[in-house]
């Protein structure tokens, strides 16, 4: 095991699976000269050179659009978003050709693509720069969609992901860049896409989290401990395909379940594993399942409003007490 | 300007309320002062008022369900008004009800087909005896559903501690089956079996058993039983009622005796408080009632400031009130030291568990023709028996004993109560 910054990890995969095969290059604002604007990208410019590294233009319809066109014709790109806020200028590139292309001609056409980049809020950025949109691309047939939260999940995930022939939406968080980790130097360590992780075992609440909202969770958790509650919680790390049957298990165990999303309520990743619960589950709940989820309102600027519109560990121990009917 | 109706502390003990009945309906509208609802407490069924004017928007409990002090019973204001905001926050009962799951479809398709769309309780227009439902749907996680399943449990005679009385795993874990006679083996005869009965638990008895299990398991009692010689008792007595309009009973004098016996020795007038132990400055003795549905403690104030014939009529007004659940819970509380006469039934002796916070109380029997010896001879006489039980975290056994002692000497020469 070695401890990495999740930046790191993230380098690593993608310099591995760069050095194994050489259809893989990485395009994107500022990911060679500069290093990346997260630092992702350190060094593989002076290694890899201008022709596997690209700098682009600010232009995401125009660089998703030639990431699409090259995956198309056997290259496997990289394409590096700033932020995945700014990814809904080339959604049409993602939505409506990466994830359609296999499918409109009957297979003719692969498209092993990974899109990646910064998710979600990041503090104080404002309404713009604060969206998680791993449950909107999630919405989308022929699309996997990962959103991790450890370096060591990274790292497996993400060469995962570039091996994959599909299209892979890749997500980060720029809170989570310098987070450090033990990462395991396993050669060619690979964790298979769809398979979650029960990231902390207990026996009366199981805690579904990924992302930046697993930290959270875990907060919560050490804070329930100490009164007694043990809660199981589980990363699904994979948002598309999702690891069902780990959750299922769990709360057959555990009998209630709390969901806690970075995104807004209304038909977000909560509600849809809300409802495979009481589908898949309903004879064995205690309770109704709950959900902790950003209000249905733009993120704000203000410091104290920031605070209080991202879910926090109090919300989730909220939650908690409420589906094991503590309070 | 929505007003929450929320569960009044209507007596120092009370920690939940059970509502009686409602005496208005969803779409009423009340003056401040309207009586709205009776409740159920642990001493009494106390009235609820309306301090507000307005219109009922939304009863939230039903008939026979339990609230919570403080907890959300119905929410008045202007017709047409949204008060969905209150809803949301009415605690985890109003929101986990908002938010639940719908509940599994009961066995029952017929009482399905009445369920309450907002999913909220409705008040029911009959008082409820089963468990908290639904228009008579049970409330049930389905974890606890398909569990009683499994285990034969029929839930209507299990309590729900969730949300609204929602049933929920832990209650089907602790539920106690009672107990099934075993069965007879071949019977030689035929007997008649009747049904038998699962009485829901009253509030009183709910405080019965609460309060005096405490009492007994964590109280060190001892009991001490004296003889006392009632013969001047019995003479007095029929001296006063001849000359009186009220009528003195034999335990009017008991209260009399041992509120005077209490000025003297004032650690039996005391309450243990964990690190103290408080001697009370005043003498409040109270006397258990027998009622229909268990029993109640009304309290003389300064007994021992009071004459006979006061004690006596305010007994006897207690008493009545205790009968018809109309006592107040200021006439029930703050009692110094306990008696419980069971004479009238003829019991000779008994020993009662202590009423907290007392540290003592006097369990009194029947006054019995007796023969006895004096000056050597054997003569009639009439004899009463008490046994004091006393908490021995407060009072030692010879206390107690110079205790009882000086309550034998009081009755056995009442005229020196009157000093």
């Amino acid at each position: 095991m070695a401890e990495l910054q999740f930046r790191e990890a993230i380098k690593e995969a993608i310099d591995e699976e760069m050095a194994r095969e050489e259809k893989v290059f990485i395009m994107g604002e500022e990911v060679a000269e500069y290093n990346g604007a997260y630092k992702a990208t350190e060094g593989l410019l002076d290694k890899y050179g201008y022709k596997r590294v690209i700098d682009t233009p600010i232009s995401e319809l125009g660089f998703a659009g030639i990431g699409v066109g090259a995956a198309m014709n056997g290259l496997r790109p990289i394409v590096e978003f700033m932020t995945f806020n700014f990814a809904v200028l080339a959604a049409d590139q993602i939505i409506n050709h990466a994830s359609k292309a296999g499918y409109m001609t009957g297979g003719q056409i692969s498209m092993p693509i990974v899109f990646r980049g910064p998710n979600a809020s990041a503090g104080q950025l404002g309404a713009t720069h604060s969206v998680a949109y791993d449950s909107m691309y999630a919405h989308f047939p022929g699309l996997k969609v990962i959103y991790t939260s450890e370096p060591d999940d990274a790292k497996g995930l993400l060469k995962s992901a570039i091996r994959d022939d599909n299209p892979v939406l890749f997500m980060e968080s720029e809170q989570m860049y310098g987070m450090k980790g033990e990462v395991s130097d396993e050669e060619d360590y690979i964790i298979p896409i769809g398979k979650g992780k029960i990231k902390r075992e207990g026996s009366d609440v199981t805690v579904v989290a990924h992302g930046k909202m697993y930290h959270v969770a875990k907060q919560a958790a050490a804070q329930l401990e100490k009164d007694g509650v043990e809660v199981e919680i589980i990363d699904p790390r994979t948002v598309k395909p999702l690891d069902l049957p780990l959750i299922i298990e769990s709360i057959k165990k555990t009998n209630r379940c709390v969901v806690v999303d970075e995104a807004h309520p209304f038909a977000g990743f909560a509600a849809e594993i809300g409802f495979l619960i009481q589908r898949e589950a309903f004879d064995y709940l205690d309770a109704p399942v709950q959900r902790v989820t950003l209000p249905d309102v733009n993120a704000p600027f203000s410091k104290p409003l920031f605070d209080a519109w991202l879910p926090s560990a109090k919300n989730v121990i909220d939650a908690v007490n409420q589906v094991t009917y503590r309070n | 300007m929505a007003i929450k109706i929320e569960m009044p502390k209507l007596s120092d003990t009370m920690e939940e309320g059970v509502i009686a009945s409602w005496n208005v309906s969803e779409g009423d509208k009340v003056e401040a002062g309207d009586i709205i609802a009776e409740v159920e407490t642990d001493k009494a069924t106390m009235e609820v008022e309306a301090f507000d004017e307005g219109t009922v928007l939304k009863i939230l409990v039903g008939e026979g369900d339990a609230v919570p002090l403080g907890g959300l019973m119905a929410v008045l204001g202007e017709e047409g008004e949204d008060i969905s905001d209150i809803l949301d926050g009415a605690g985890s009962d109003a929101s986990a009800q908002k938010e639940g799951a719908k509940e599994s479809k009961s066995e029952n398709k017929e009482e399905a087909k009445s369920k309450s769309s907002s999913g909220l309780t409705s008040p029911k227009s009959e008082p409820s005896t089963s468990s908290p439902s639904d228009n008579g749907r049970i409330k049930a996680s389905p974890l606890a559903r398909s569990m009683a399943d499994d285990r034969g449990i029929d839930l209507s005679r299990v309590d729900g501690s969730g949300p609204g009385g929602r049933i929920i795993k832990a209650d089907i874990e602790n539920y106690k089956e009672a107990a099934q006679p075993a069965a007879a083996s071949a019977p030689s005869q035929s007997f008649k079996s009747l049904e038998s009965k699962e009485i829901k638990v009253s509030q009183m008895r709910k405080t019965i058993a609460r309060r005096l299990s405490e009492s007994k398991f964590s109280n060190p009692h001892f009991y001490e039983t004296i003889d006392i010689d009632m013969k001047a008792a019995v003479q007095a007595r029929a001296s006063m009622n001849e000359a009186n309009d009220v009528k003195i009973s034999f335990n009017d004098i008991v209260v009399k005796a041992c509120a005077i016996a209490l000025t003297r020795h004032p650690y039996v007038n005391s309450s243990w408080l964990g690190d103290t132990i408080k001697q009370h400055a005043d003498v409040h003795v109270a006397v258990a009632v027998a009622i229909e549905e268990g029993l109640m403690t009304p309290v003389i104030n300064h007994a021992d400031q009071k004459g006979l014939a006061q004690i006596s009529s305010e007994t006897r007004e207690l008493a009545g009130l205790a009968r018809d659940r109309k006592l107040q819970p200021e006439q029930m509380e703050g009692s110094t030291f306990t008696i419980s006469n069971l004479g009238m039934f003829g019991i000779e002796e008994f020993t009662a568990i202590i009423n907290p916070p007392n540290a003592c109380i006097l369990a009194v029997g029947a006054i019995r023709d007796v023969p006895v010896v004096e000056n050597g001879e054997v003569v009639p006489g009439k004899r009463m028996k008490v046994t004091l039980s006393s908490d021995h975290r407060i009072v030692d056994g010879a206390k107690a004993a110079e205790f009882l002692n000086t309550v034998k000497n009081l009755l056995e020469n009442p005229l020196s109560m009157l000093l």
